[in-house]
């Protein structure tokens, strides 16, 4: 592997100590005020912007030699990008990983809280694009700042409104933004609407970097999330309406697999440690068979 | 007194600053409980943990605020070779340390801008010691009730008031730490 | 049967064996050296010097080999470098009036103190393939002069004698220290001088487009070059236990200063008013982009009328100017977002069985 230098050649989880302050204080700021997007000098890191440069300083800025790291990218820990980035924290900062939602201590994610419950003593690192939830109904920073200081979301309830006038109900199906506290009005990054019920009252730390954008923003546990709605029109979730085709499972989100050209499909969960744990437990869906010698 | 100000520093700073602010993030992200930190041992009279703070949290970028007896000569020699923190006015800091009564009056800090909430001071505030028992704490980061045996509860019950501006609060004593951050509603005793 | 995928790790370590092979191509073919890049490549390493912001001419080349002549992705190595890198000092502002003139050129007056020096440039080449390039070791050997007519004197800047006059609007010193926008989030609006610091490192076709827009009228500034000037100068740090200033070294740069036709405004009296351009190495087409975007930019300071020109539009400008973030964040939308994209499909197969209840219904 030429495409970093060997471990000693970087700081502890490659940040130098000057910077990682800065993020921790930024982090810190972030907690004091729920929902809140609070600036930091994002560094360019050795990985594309927009692939997760904030995630990763956040989790860089947190991590302790002693920590357990969990990396998904999809609800995958197999994905390539959630390779890149563990391989990146094996080498600069040496930690334990692993699949295991439960063993992990830190588990950074793209799109997906996992299904398996959080627990106390656990941070779970979201690694977002556009943090700004108002940032597509007003394009100006100087503007949509200006509406987080006077709370002023109407226009994120007219554009709610609009879609159940057109659509008869709220047409967004994922990054749905949330009210934290009563205060803020967040984005949750990229998580399918399925997820939003687990950010509010968890007794996890939930971290949230973006680094293209440079703003960090958190959820303490046991933090209140609304997802935003109407009294006629309530936020509901929503899945594939099937079970998972591997594990059987009723309850998780489902990713779509087309198998064949004549319309063939199956559905497994997204969460790739819930439907291995569940298997692993003997529970069998509609197309499970045994792995194939050799297989993983 | 300059080879004391030597002594005292984290002999490895990035590990033992990781570890340190993992107990701050947790104290502060879960107002009222009480975590342990160590690796510093920071001149008298700062604590164990105003010291982890200020090494973790501080440095040339940050103004610093020494109140009453944190501001003296030995302190500041630390602060100036460990940390290199700029010294400053209560108004202009960004971090504070001292005892509660030197840090009065507490509307004198930063409380952040309306459009920029968190261009705010932390008050670093040394106490004989910290124990769950004092007024109940509720709010973000609080499931079941928590207590707090705070210096008085006037002050932050003013400053919850002023959410999402405010300063934010780490309470020192010994190698002890708690957290108390603006969103945190304090019982009125 | 279906078993989920399991080779992230191996296709990974895959990619990047092909990449390496496919970098170094050829093997019967020799492999280029830093030094060929640097010297005969030298305005691809400027330009990975100058949006990289770092002046490392060897590092520089370095990426261009690495990046396989990418030069974005050039730039992108040496900005990942650059952020790792401690600042030791801060150098003292160059003196671009003492620079060691390679080539200087004003379209405002024929001639001028100092002279008009054309120096190596591709201006009045035609543009013909030169084939005897082709015949490897078949390049004439040079036998003209390298560096510049008179390199000890002091060239004074044309603004200079138009500021004498009072024609020209001041531009006095200010010795705050500037923003450092590696260092601090960017926060809007911003000054002239993070204005500038972002488009000293924006990508060169962004500014390119942005002042040419300018010039076709969306935001005009009716920009005349004053003078552009390229060549080398000194770095000073000072040292605070010497208590004076240490040469560190000397560094390329062009500089180009605009003047622009100004009939006045509601606050400001008609005269001429300035666009500047600074950019490492020789990288004039981007000094000259960068000065007419400067002033673009400075209509609301001039008390001109903001059209909506693009270019007049400070928070389009500097959020979009630098490729490393652009290039990020266009390309990051080729990684898996099958699970938002489930999200969309659900929720359109939704929307469509309810349209056609509807429908239905309705007949």
């Amino acid at each position: 592997m030429s495409d970093l230098s060997p471990q000693d050649a970087y700081n502890f989880a490659y940040l130098d100590e000057q910077t990682k302050r800065m993020i921790r204080r930024a982090i810190l700021k972030g907690i004091a005020v729920p929902g809140c997007q609070v600036p930091f000098a994002s560094r360019e890191m050795p990985m594309p912007y927009g692939w997760g440069t904030g995630g990763v300083q956040v989790t860089a800025a947190c991590l302790v030699p002693e920590d357990r790291l969990k990396v998904i990218d999809q609800g995958a820990d197999d994905t390539t990008n959630a390779v890149s980035i563990r391989r990146f924290f094996q080498r600069t900062a040496g930690v334990a990983t692993t699949g295991a939602t439960g063993e992990a201590t830190v588990i950074q994610t793209r799109h997906r809280i996992p299904e398996t419950p959080l627990t106390e003593g656990q941070i779970l690192v979201f690694q977002v694009p556009i943090p700004e939830p108002l940032r597509f109904l007003e394009p100006r920073e100087t503007e949509t700042r200006k509406m987080h200081e006077l709370e002023e979301y109407g226009l994120m309830h007219v554009k709610l409104y609009e879609d159940v006038a057109r659509h008869g109900q709220i047409a967004t199906a994922y990054a749905y933004p949330v009210k934290v506290e009563g205060r803020y009005v967040m984005d949750p990054s990229p998580i399918p609407k399925f997820d939003n019920p687990k950010l509010s009252g968890s007794p996890a730390i939930q971290l949230f970097g973006a680094g293209r954008e440079q703003r960090i923003y958190a959820l303490p546990p046991w933090t209140g999330v609304v997802s935003l709605d109407f009294d006629d029109h309530p936020f509901e979730t929503s899945k594939a309406p099937h079970d998972c085709d591997l594990c059987g499972a009723k309850d998780s989100y489902l990713d779509e697999v087309i198998t064949d050209d004549q319309g063939g499909r199956m559905f497994v969960c997204s969460d790739t440690d819930y439907c291995a744990g569940r298997r692993a437990r003997g529970m069998k869906g509609r197309l499970w068979a045994p792995e194939p010698e050799g297989a993983a | 007194m300059i080879a004391d100000a030597l002594e005292g520093g984290f002999a490895e700073a990035p590990v033992q600053s990781a570890r340190a602010f993992r107990e701050i993030l947790e104290a502060m992200a879960r107002p009222g409980t009480i975590r342990r930190v160590q690796g510093a041992t920071p001149p008298a009279p700062l604590s164990i943990a105003a010291g982890v703070a200020l090494l973790v949290l501080t440095d040339p970028t940050t103004r610093l605020h020494l109140a009453g007896e944190a501001d003296c000569p030995a302190v500041r020699d630390w602060v100036a070779f460990h940390i290199g923190a700029p010294l400053a006015k209560a108004e202009d800091a960004d971090f504070a340390v001292g005892p509660w009564e030197a840090l009065q009056p507490v509307s004198r800090f930063r409380i952040g801008q309306p459009d920029y909430p968190d261009r705010s001071a932390t008050l670093i505030v040394e106490c004989d010691r910290l124990v769950n028992h004092g007024p109940a704490l509720t709010g973000p980061g609080i499931g079941a009730a928590t207590w707090l045996n705070l210096p008085e509860t006037a002050a932050f019950r003013a400053n919850r008031a002023l959410f999402p501006l405010g300063f934010d609060t780490l309470f020192t004593a010994g190698d002890r730490i708690a957290g108390l951050p603006r969103s945190t509603r304090v019982e009125a005793i | 049967m279906y078993v989920a995928v399991k080779g992230g790790e191996r296709a990974i370590d895959n990619a990047h064996q092909w990449l390496a092979e496919e970098r170094r191509g050829d093997p019967s073919v020799p492999e280029l050296t830093i030094p060929q890049i640097r010297e005969q490549m030298r305005l691809a390493v400027n330009r990975v010097m100058a949006e990289g912001s770092l002046y490392d001419p060897d590092l520089a080349a370095l990426a261009i080999k690495q990046a396989r002549g990418d030069l974005i992705e050039a730039v992108f190595l040496i900005r990942a470098y650059r952020t790792t890198l401690p600042r030791l000092a801060a150098s003292r502002p160059v003196d671009t009036g003492a620079m060691v003139i390679d080539r200087r050129i004003s379209a405002t007056f024929k001639d001028l103190p100092g002279g008009q020096v054309l120096g190596p440039t591709f201006d009045y080449t035609h543009r013909l393939l030169d084939f005897a390039l082709m015949a490897e070791g078949g390049a004439p050997a040079p036998g003209a002069p390298t560096t510049g007519a008179s390199p000890t004197a002091h060239v004074p800047h044309v603004t200079g004698f138009l500021n004498r006059d009072g024609l020209i609007e001041a531009a006095s010193p200010d010795d705050t220290p500037p923003p450092d926008l590696t260092r601090q989030p960017m926060e809007l609006p911003a000054g002239r001088a993070l204005r500038l610091q972002a488009l000293a490192r924006a990508d060169e076709g962004f500014v390119l487009s942005m002042a040419y827009s300018t010039q076709r009228g969306y935001g005009r500034t009716h920009a005349f070059v004053g003078e552009l000037r390229i060549g080398r100068v000194a770095v000073e740090v000072d040292i605070p236990e010497l208590g004076f200033a240490v040469g560190i070294g000397e560094i390329e740069l062009t500089e180009c200063e605009t003047v622009n036709q100004f009939r006045g405004s509601k606050t400001e009296p008609p005269q001429f008013t300035r666009g500047y351009g600074l950019v490492p190495g020789q990288s004039e087409r981007k000094a000259i982009a960068m000065s007419l975007v400067d002033r673009a930019l400075r209509w609301q300071e001039l008390g001109e009328d903001f059209t909506g020109a693009p270019a007049q539009d400070e928070e389009f400008v500097l959020m979009h100017c630098d490729n490393i973030q652009a290039t990020g964040f266009l390309e990051h939308i080729k990684l898996p977002h099958y699970v938002d994209f489930q999200a969309e499909l659900e929720l359109v197969r939704k929307l469509r069985a309810e349209a056609q209840a509807m429908q239905e219904a309705a007949e």
